[in-house]
């Protein structure tokens, strides 16, 4: 697939982090984290339960705030920002959550439309209602427009998760475990999906997983979190050509295990 | 080995500055007000949330009605029923309406709409507020360029705040229907000559002390129930947490305000 090779075409940052650091109490997270994504480019970040890759996006985002270091989205500093100019760029920014965060008092299209009525006061109703039949379409759940939140299987929640997010037009996109809790068929669906969403809207990309399926699948870079810092980055095959027994490990327990126990 | 953890219980015990529970207490009432001094900041910024705000005072307001209107029906003739053999040993039963009157437009009216909506309205802002926060619908909003805070928390405190009184005066008015009815049922007093003795002994300063102490006790129901499901953490369990620490603190603080309030009032009177 040629989306998990790494492109070099790629070369303005949308993202640009140097020195992160997080911590909470005793706790470092983040120990001095450097990365670039590319425009245009996804990059899955992979590492284990606990290794502090939620907290990165939620960083990017704005979400929470860094203790020391860097952290550039589109141009902007996002670690010494204004309210103003955050929630101006936040309409840059699509968060897919790991929960999908669907509003669950509120049916799919009240979901959709919540964005982008309030950050696009001057659309008609009917553009609001072909937007959301348009994102609707894009991830393949206009049937599911009256439905409530409740009412949606796992993977229906994480597609209109992405959608919400879509119906803004981000130039970037963060996306949570996708594809945790899912059943393979549709761990490939929603892969497919981000590849489109890539394609589709020229977005440049953050995958939190510690699926390495989703990870080959989705990313044309990797980058291995461990310990805080970043171990490894590049591409699928080069960052687990390694003897780095953390590394390893990580490939082992995703591929080697699963097909011993098949 | 034994001196080590000496040393580490020692660290821990110095962690705090009187006690863990002391230290917790007084944290809790310094992030309560500065969740107040937000609220204002927020309040008075724009955009403001109109829409938002009249939903809330639909949901808070007209769909708790019937049970406040249930509530001051019930209390106005328990209340007329238990007052009669006690006037009636001294001959005054004729000082029924004016009892009633005074006791339900200066106390019972905005105590028990208090609450009743501290329990219906206070724990449904916990629970709700608390099940967006651990379910990450909050961070969502929030990433969407919406502000959390003025959109879920400022409508809702407002909400409460201006339907209270409403409710109060209205809770009133059916506790007096109820009282007059047993009175009527009892000793056969007109509908006239009932109001007309109630309404001799109220005062301007009673009707605007409970409307005052609504006002008072709708912002506190508002402000416990926000505050507690908006720092809602630990999952199902802390929703189900903040759910009961918006009803208790709120009662709480309805009935120390209810005799701060009485103080204040008694002395202006």
């Amino acid at each position: 697939m040629e989306t998990t090779k790494e492109n070099t075409a790629f070369e303005e940052p949308a993202i640009l982090i140097k020195g992160l650091k997080k911590s909470f109490g005793n706790l470092v997270v983040l120990n001095g984290v450097d990365l670039e994504v590319r425009k245009g480019e996804n990059i899955a970040v992979l590492g284990r339960s606990g290794s502090g890759k939620s907290v990165l996006i939620k960083i990017i985002s704005g979400l929470l705030q860094p203790d020391s270091g860097s952290v550039q989205v589109l141009g902007e500093q996002v670690d010494n920002i204004s309210a103003a100019d955050l929630q101006r760029l936040r309409l840059k920014i699509g968060f897919s959550f790991q929960s999908s965060a669907l509003y669950d008092s509120m049916s799919v299209r009240e979901n959709l439309a919540f964005p982008l009525v309030r950050n696009k006061r001057e659309l008609s109703a009917a553009a609001v209602n072909t937007a959301i039949e348009e994102v609707l379409h894009e991830v393949g759940l206009s049937q599911t427009i009256m439905q409530m939140p409740s009412e949606l299987s796992g993977g229906q929640r994480k597609r209109i998760g992405i959608a919400r997010t879509l119906i803004l037009k981000p130039e970037i996109m963060l996306y949570d475990e996708p594809t945790s809790g899912l059943d393979p068929i549709t761990c490939g669906e929603i892969n497919k999906l981000i590849i489109k969403v890539q394609q589709q809207y020229k977005t440049s990309s953050i995958i939190i997983t510690h699926d390495l399926t989703c990870a080959k699948a989705t990313a044309n870079r990797i980058a291995m979190l461990l310990d805080g810092k970043f171990l490894a980055t590049g591409n699928f095959d080069t960052v687990f050509d390694t003897q780095n027994e953390s590394v390893r490990s990580f490939y082992d327990y995703n591929f080697t295990t699963h097909e011993n126990n098949k | 080995m034994k001196l080590n953890e000496e040393k580490s219980e020692k660290v821990a015990v110095n962690k705090y500055l009187i006690s863990k529970g002391v230290d917790a207490f007084f944290t809790d009432i310094y992030n309560v007000y500065l969740f107040i001094v937000r609220f204002f900041k927020a309040v008075f910024t724009a955009p403001f949330e109109f829409k938002e705000i009249i939903n809330q005072c639909y949901q808070v307001g007209y769909k708790s009605l019937p049970l406040v209107a249930l509530t001051g029906f019930i209390t106005g003739i328990v209340f007329t029923k238990q007052s009669r053999p006690s006037l009636s040993t001294f001959g005054a039963s004729s000082w029924l309406p004016s009892l009633i009157s005074i006791a339900i437009i200066r106390a019972l009216a905005p105590l028990v709409t208090a609450l009743i909506a501290a329990g219906k309205v206070g724990s449904n802002m916990g629970a709700e507020l608390g099940s967006m926060k651990v379910t990450e619908q909050i961070d969502a909003m929030e990433v969407s360029a919406t502000n959390p805070f003025k959109f879920l928390v400022v409508t809702r405190i407002l909400a409460i705040t201006f339907m209270l009184p409403v409710l109060v005066l209205f809770t009133g008015f059916i506790g007096m229907m109820g009282s007059y009815l047993n009175v009527y049922h009892n000793e056969l007093t007109s509908f006239t000559a009932f109001f007309k003795s109630a309404f001799n002994t109220i005062s301007f300063l009673d009707i605007f002390s409970s409307i005052f102490k609504a006002t008072m006790y709708g912002f506190t129901i508002g402000v416990a129930g926000c505050y507690q499901g908006y720092n809602a953490q630990n999952g199902t369990q802390g929703v189900g947490r903040a759910a009961n620490s918006a009803v208790v603190l709120s009662m709480f603080m309805i009935f120390v305000e209810e005799l701060v309030i009485v103080q204040l009032v008694n002395a202006i009177r």
